[in-house]
């Protein structure tokens, strides 16, 4: 068995995926301490080149499986051809993104391997050649530190936790193509339904503002989706506004949707209710906008406005905007 | 022997009403108030679940359970909201007569098509001239060949503009005061039925309250409850049966208004301290469980009494009166711990209030109440 | 149409979590049932209602108090119940619960499975897609829309992805795992729940269903937690409350110059 770090990269429409490059900062960071390299593998079709620029980002050895069974993700064809690599290689540690790819894939792979899998991972330690991930539980009310009886390692890692480190075009390594047979896949994609607008994925941005009961109409989602223009934001939508039918349950962010962790997290009329809270309230900074100074989001705030949001959000945008011109 | 203590069904049913409480009434109760206006679509949707109807036997349509069964649901969906629970609790009290009286084919003719549509019934009893005093009631059942041609005007009556059958008590001659009481099931299209304007009350105010007017209604033979005469006994067999249902009603308002105020003394700082770090806070709560507490036991042994053919009159009006009374004092005293917020709309505890206070009033004053109690003990 | 839901139980969301000398601690827990699971049990019962035949048979391996996440199940409309039940389960992970799962699953002649697409306890999400591989068929996870073929042969499924939906489809037998969204799960009847008291649930052990000991229980973890911690509080922040107005310029310009976002 070797000290290395697999990382398995993700690529949609022809590019890296920003958790592609977090996995290889931090699959870096713990291949060290080990005491070995840190690799990519990429699958997909037509993936060779953007794969090669794994290197740019750290990784020190590429695999790259390229073939058309392989152009759209599924668990079995993925499994398969990653379950062959790692039986090869041995690596100590095999990383995926906790993206909808990644989780549907890492626990068919590591039943197959039949080693144990660290969901969601936020934060690593290597302890006397040992890796210790943490993750959280309980919609993360807590916070668990596990670890594997197995090899290798396996883990999700969350998307937007760790730095993507900077391209290095003086970076160059090994690409070794690898048997891509995607083997008997029985359940197919037949189509991919994407959602209309630039809007930026929920999950992966870096910027969320989100709407609460507070609007009291849904037509006035519009103030909520105008500032999220102004910052390139994702929009989310408390669970009150979802049941009410205001905003698809896509939007919905909290204990029973999706959990964020934005750089920044704007909450407008959002009481910040506990199940609320657990789906943002790691994000780095809290904005929260509420007329009810009794709120519980503001014990989460940074910075809290007390003050009706149909004043309130007008003007942060206005305000935003300014600035973005001023550049 | 009495064991206030719930199987594993009453747990699932106590869980079933609480959750249908917490997702279907709670969400609406502030605006039902607010608009003054009736939920019809939770209707639909109790009947679909099983919550209406419950003490009604399986064979025409009911849930077949006991009053201990329905107290535990009164107490429940009261909890969420007192004023639409009392549309419910309404509607059984006007069935309980038939429960109690119905021949079979009056069960078959009557109460199996109730049940069968989501539908709420009304008990005409009230009038402008008789509150307490049941017997002088004064609308006028006047025997004309196989029906009693009905007239008069009842007042207060819960869902008056939204029943699809009224339980009627009436009166074959004033001057045989409580002898003369009949009591007729009148479908509310019945010819010579009207309603009056919907009151607009302190409390309770999702449910419709209004003025039943009858005006040669006819009501045939075959629609009257027992013997004509065996009316007042009726009434008060059904008075003594409900009143189980409404003292766990009024269990849930000071359940409801005891939580507020233990969640909010929690969160509320003053002098740099959570409220409920104070004894006076303290004091006013456990006051508070400990009528909640007193009241939950003594409704559970009221409808104990009743599910095994036990007489409760003295059991349930004790009940009745300590529940309502405790829920009056509980509920002033969850708004006086919210201080200023507890006098704002925006906060639910001034609803549970105005709530209780009618808890006081109908299905037998607190004083009448009194009078039963006083009355068992007294009697040599 | 066979349809087995597995189900389990997990402390009601409402409950504040205790930690206590690193672990969870659990001695005032409420448990329910795993929310994502009764959207497993709706969609079952859904589809034996459009199909109007079918069986649905709940599975359940956790401790004796799981008799009544099934119970529930069986209230809503489930035909029967089993719960697999022995000493030697307890502390199993996600691998080892699979496993109890699978040899369960391999006695019984199924079309389908639900899971939820993950317990709202630990989070791991993986017990659904580890039994599909043990049990060598495929799967569909965090399915929003589930469709039966004519032939009831195979599945059309929506699954979310990051910006839209994947339309997958497979064979029967699969696993499928239920995401919010998928139905609405609908209340027990007051019949429903008088009508459990009549129900009988088997218990199978680990001989019954063919289980090793040391392969399942807590010796045999893959993954172990070895302490539990709360997050650390998030410090207060500042509240501005003059002017709406104004107040949302301070907090836009402390966003840029202090907070260095923009």
């Amino acid at each position: 068995m070797s000290n290395d770090v697999l990382v398995v990269a993700e690529i949609r429409d022809g590019a890296l995926k920003k958790i592609s490059l977090e996995m290889l900062g931090e699959g870096r960071n713990i291949a060290k301490q080990l005491g070995g390299d840190v690799q990519a593998v990429a699958l997909g079709h037509g993936v060779a080149d953007v794969a090669t620029t794994l290197a740019l980002y750290g990784a020190q050895k590429i695999f790259v499986a390229d073939d058309p069974s392989l152009e759209n993700y599924t668990a079995e064809g993925y499994t398969n051809v990653l379950a062959n690599l790692v039986k090869q290689t041995q690596p100590a540690l095999v990383l995926l993104g906790a993206t909808t790819a990644g989780r549907d894939l890492a626990p068919r792979l590591a039943a197959r391997l039949a080693v144990g899998l660290a969901s969601d991972c936020t934060g690593f330690a290597v302890q006397d050649g040992e890796v210790l991930m943490t993750r959280p539980i309980y919609a993360g009310k807590a916070i668990a530190t596990v670890e594997e009886a197995g090899r290798p390692y396996m883990t999700t890692i969350r998307p937007n936790i760790f730095a993507a480190p900077e391209a290095d075009t003086s970076r160059a390594a090994e690409v070794e193509n690898i048997p891509a047979d995607a083997g008997e896949i029985r359940a197919k994609v037949l189509e991919m339904i994407m959602e209309a607008g630039e809007r930026v994925e929920l999950t992966e941005a870096d910027i969320v503002v989100s709407g609460g009961r507070g609007l009291k109409a849904p037509e006035h989602f519009a103030l909520i989706e105008e500032l999220a223009d102004v910052l390139g934001a994702a929009v989310g939508a408390s669970r009150a506004t979802v049941d009410a039918g205001w905003k698809d349950h896509s939007y919905q962010v909290g204990q029973t949707g999706k959990v964020v962790t934005p750089t920044l997290y704007i909450a407008c009329g959002i009481s910040g209710a506990i199940q609320h809270l657990a789906g943002m309230k790691t994000s780095k900074y809290i904005v929260a906008v509420n007329k009810d100074p009794e709120a519980p989001i503001f014990k989460v705030a940074d910075y809290g406005i007390v003050g009706d949001l149909f004043k309130v959000v007008p003007v942060l945008t206005e305000e935003f905007r300014k600035m973005k011109a001023e550049g | 022997m009495f064991n206030p203590s719930l199987s594993d069904e009453h747990k699932a049913l106590r869980e079933l009403a609480r959750h249908f409480a917490r997702n279907e009434i709670t969400p609406i109760a502030a605006e039902a108030d607010r608009v003054e206006e009736y939920p019809w679509e939770l209707v639909e949707k109790a009947h679909a679940v099983g919550l209406i109807n419950i003490t009604v036997p399986e064979e025409y349509g009911g849930g077949g359970l006991g009053y201990f069964e329905d107290c535990l649901v009164a107490e429940e969906l009261s909890a969420a909201c007192a004023g639409v629970y009392s549309s419910f609790v309404a509607s059984t009290l006007a069935l309980t007569p038939l429960n109690i009286a119905a021949t079979p084919d009056q069960m078959e003719r009557l109460m199996k098509p109730f049940c069968a549509q989501p539908a709420l019934a009304s008990f005409c009893l009230t009038e402008p001239g008789a509150g307490s005093d049941v017997a002088s009631v004064r609308t006028r059942a006047k025997r004309d060949g196989d029906a009693y041609v009905l007239n008069g005007t009842k007042r207060f009556i819960t869902n008056g503009g939204v029943a699809k059958m009224y339980t009627v008590t009436a009166t074959l001659d004033p001057e045989l005061r409580h002898k003369g009481l009949v009591l007729l099931v009148v479908p509310s299209d019945s010819p010579g039925v009207s309603v009056g304007k919907k009151e607009e009350k302190m409390g309770q105010r999702a449910a419709d309250t209004r003025e039943v007017i009858f005006e040669d209604v006819r009501a045939p033979v075959e629609n009257r409850l027992g013997e004509e005469g065996e009316g007042f006994g009726l009434v008060m067999e059904t008075l003594d049966r409900i009143r189980a249902e409404v003292a766990a009603a009024a269990v849930g308002v000071g359940r409801a208004a005891l939580q507020a105020a233990v969640q909010y003394s929690k969160e509320r700082e003053q002098f740099s301290e959570p409220i409920s770090s104070f004894q006076a806070i303290q004091f006013k709560l456990a006051d508070m469980a400990i009528k909640v507490e007193a009241a939950r036991l003594l409704v559970r042994q009221a409808a104990w009494l009743a599910d095994h053919g036990l007489r409760n009159s003295y059991e349930s009006a004790i009940a009745k009166c300590f529940a309502a009374d405790s829920a009056m004092q509980i509920t002033t005293d969850a708004v006086q711990v919210f201080g200023g917020y507890g006098y704002i709309r925006d906060y639910p505890v001034e609803k549970y209030m105005r709530d209780a206070k009618l808890l006081q009033i109908y299905e037998g004053t607190s004083e009448i109440q009194r009078l039963v109690i006083s009355r068992w003990l007294l009697k040599s | 149409m066979h349809i087995v839901i597995c189900v389990k139980q997990v402390p009601d969301t409402e409950t504040k979590i205790r930690v206590k000398d690193g672990q969870l601690d659990h001695s005032e827990t409420k448990y329910v049932v795993n929310p994502y699971d009764e959207y497993a049990i709706e969609e079952g019962l859904r589809i034996k209602e459009r199909l109007g035949e079918g069986k649905i048979t709940l599975v359940s391996t956790g401790p004796e108090r799981a008799k009544d996440a099934l119970k529930s199940g069986l209230a809503v409309g489930a035909d029967e119940a089993i719960h697999l039940l022995d000493e030697a389960f307890e502390g199993s992970d996600p691998y080892a619960t699979a496993l109890i799962l699978s040899k369960a699953l391999q006695k019984l002649d199924y079309d389908m499975v639900f899971c939820g697409k993950q317990g709202v306890d630990e989070d791991h999400a993986q017990v659904g897609i580890i039994l599909a591989e043990l049990l060598d068929i495929p799967h569909i996870s965090v399915v929003t829309k589930l469709e039966i073929s004519d032939d009831l042969r195979s599945v059309v499924a929506h699954r979310e992805v990051e910006g839209g939906h994947a339309v997958v489809e497979t064979p029967l037998p699969a696993v499928i795992t239920a995401q919010k969204g998928l139905n609405e799960p609908r209340y027990a009847s007051i019949k429903g729940i008088m009508a459990v008291k009549k129900k009988v649930i088997p218990e199978w052990n680990a001989a019954e269903i063919g289980v090793e000991g040391d392969a399942v229980g807590v010796e045999s973890a893959k993954i172990t937690s070895i302490e539990v911690t709360l997050p650390p509080d998030r410090a207060g922040g500042r509240v501005f409350d003059e002017d709406p107005a104004q107040d949302a310029v301070k907090v836009a310009h402390l966003l840029r110059d202090e907070a260095k976002i923009l």
